[in-house]
């Protein structure tokens, strides 16, 4: 009996935010499972439900699937948001593996040392800027289509709303040389299913904070810095 | 008119190899362009030839194609090596993931100082035979077939391989307590294509050398 997809995760952003996002944007609803503690977390390597130990995991139509990436994409194939043939699955491939650069500088974040944490600020702004939005606004502006792949909405677009507000999030006007990239987001979230998963009360996770980082580091014991880029 | 996909990199390995393996497995002939000096890669940032200002990128079907799992995917699906269906190809795609993050880890070691080398070649041996090899061998024991996924073979057989030979080369024994990986190893290595990859001329790069660093330190950095 297929129910809904139930994430295994813990209750902030990280790596299962972009599953969040694709879901919703789908109209998909899930359950959430969070890890609070160190038990919970070995009781699902015990039942070997983690293939490499890790999270995300996310039980979907029979699986226990594992690796953000090969989730995202079965998400996309099964919701028909990746494109209609190989050529656009391509272009999409592309597209979500910039957006997917850029959000990796910012998922590392709160992890950084007071120090780093502001190299990497400043970091993330100038990749934004000058690498990442540059290639989306670029893409755009060249087709003059509301979507970023084949005049339809897929993975790509969602993706790429979701790293503008997290960069948006560090400098409220990173969009101020992009006006196409302006119009993508304010077209994007009025899409009702996107609409609804930004309102407040939705399973959007917020801007992680020192609680979410304390509870990654007990439950996998993790108590390194880790590196800036 | 269609050619040959033309490979945009330096003469290694680095993020590019998968993407021989993969051309190379499927018995697709390919051309390579290599990056010498940093003006090669500015010559392609300016140009507009990179989406992202960075390779590897291949030319092909018309398209300059940018970010390794975006080629690596066209290239599987265009030749059949990515299952017959979405869930065979959801099991590759798990499969495949975590063979990049144990390749991670491999690539990066020869740019480890001195001082931390032998931590990290620790980190490699330690990660690839608790975390990844064990789960490569209960796949094959499991099902006892002959390949990882659907009893056909893929682009995750591929990847394995590739994966399987370089830890060897960190640790010539490290496939010691997986004998159903040392068995495919060896099966995957006669297949045609591959066994003529994996000779001496062939397109297949070299691992790093620590005096080769300072040079791709130029191009890049």
């Amino acid at each position: 009996m297929a129910g809904k997809p139930k994430l295994y995760y813990f209750d902030g952003r990280g790596k299962m935010e972009s599953i969040r996002w694709l879901l919703a944007a789908a109209g998909v609803e899930f359950e959430e499972e969070f890890l609070e503690t160190r038990e919970q977390y070995e009781k699902l390597l015990k039942d070997g439900s983690l293939m490499f130990q890790q999270v995300p995991m996310v039980e979907i139509d029979g699986m226990k699937m594992v690796q953000t990436r090969a989730i995202l994409s079965y998400i996309a194939a099964k919701y028909n948001l990746y494109g209609k043939d190989l050529k656009e699955r391509a272009l999409i491939d592309m597209y979500v593996g910039g957006t997917d650069d850029l959000m990796g500088f910012i998922m590392i974040f709160p992890f950084l040392s007071a120090e780093d944490k502001e190299k990497q600020c400043a970091l993330i702004v100038q990749k934004a800027t000058s690498r990442y939005f540059p290639a989306y606004e670029k893409v755009l502006k060249d087709h003059g289509q509301n979507f970023l792949v084949g005049n339809n909405f897929s993975w790509a677009d969602v993706h790429l709303l979701e790293a503008i507000l997290m960069v948006e999030e560090k400098k409220s006007d990173v969009l101020s040389g992009f006006p196409h990239l302006q119009a993508f987001k304010a077209r994007m979230s009025s899409i009702p299913t996107i609409k609804k998963f930004l309102e407040p009360g939705s399973q959007r996770k917020p801007v992680p904070d020192d609680k979410y980082v304390e509870t990654v580091r007990r439950v996998l014991r993790m108590y390194y810095d880790m590196k800036a880029n | 008119m269609p050619g040959k996909p033309k490979l945009h990199y330096f003469n290694g390995r680095g993020r590019m190899e998968s993407i021989r393996w993969l051309l190379a497995a499927a018995g697709v002939e390919f051309e390579e362009s290599f990056l010498e000096t940093k003006d090669d890669l500015t010559k392609l940032q300016k140009d507009g030839s990179l989406m992202f200002q960075q390779v590897p990128m291949v030319e092909i079907d018309g398209m300059k194609m940018v970010q390794t799992r975006a080629i690596l995917g066209y290239i599987a699906a265009k030749y059949n090596l990515y299952g017959k269906d979405l869930k065979e190809r959801a099991l590759i795609d798990m499969y495949v993931e975590a063979i990049i993050d144990l390749n991670e880890l491999l690539m990066t070691h020869a740019f480890q100082p001195a001082d931390k080398k032998e931590q990290h070649l620790a980190t490699i041996v330690d990660k690839a035979t608790n975390r990844y090899f064990p789960v490569y061998e209960k796949v094959l024991k499991d099902h006892g077939q002959d390949f990882l996924v659907g009893n056909r073979f893929s682009r995750a057989d591929v990847q394995l391989l590739e994966t399987l030979l370089m830890a060897e080369e960190c640790k010539p024994d490290i496939l010691a307590k997986f004998p159903l990986l040392q068995s495919f190893k060896a099966r995957i290595s006669n297949i045609p294509t591959i066994k003529k990859f994996l000779q001496p001329g062939s397109q297949r790069k070299a691992p790093l050398q620590e005096k080769d660093v300072p040079k791709l330190m130029k191009i890049f950095h």
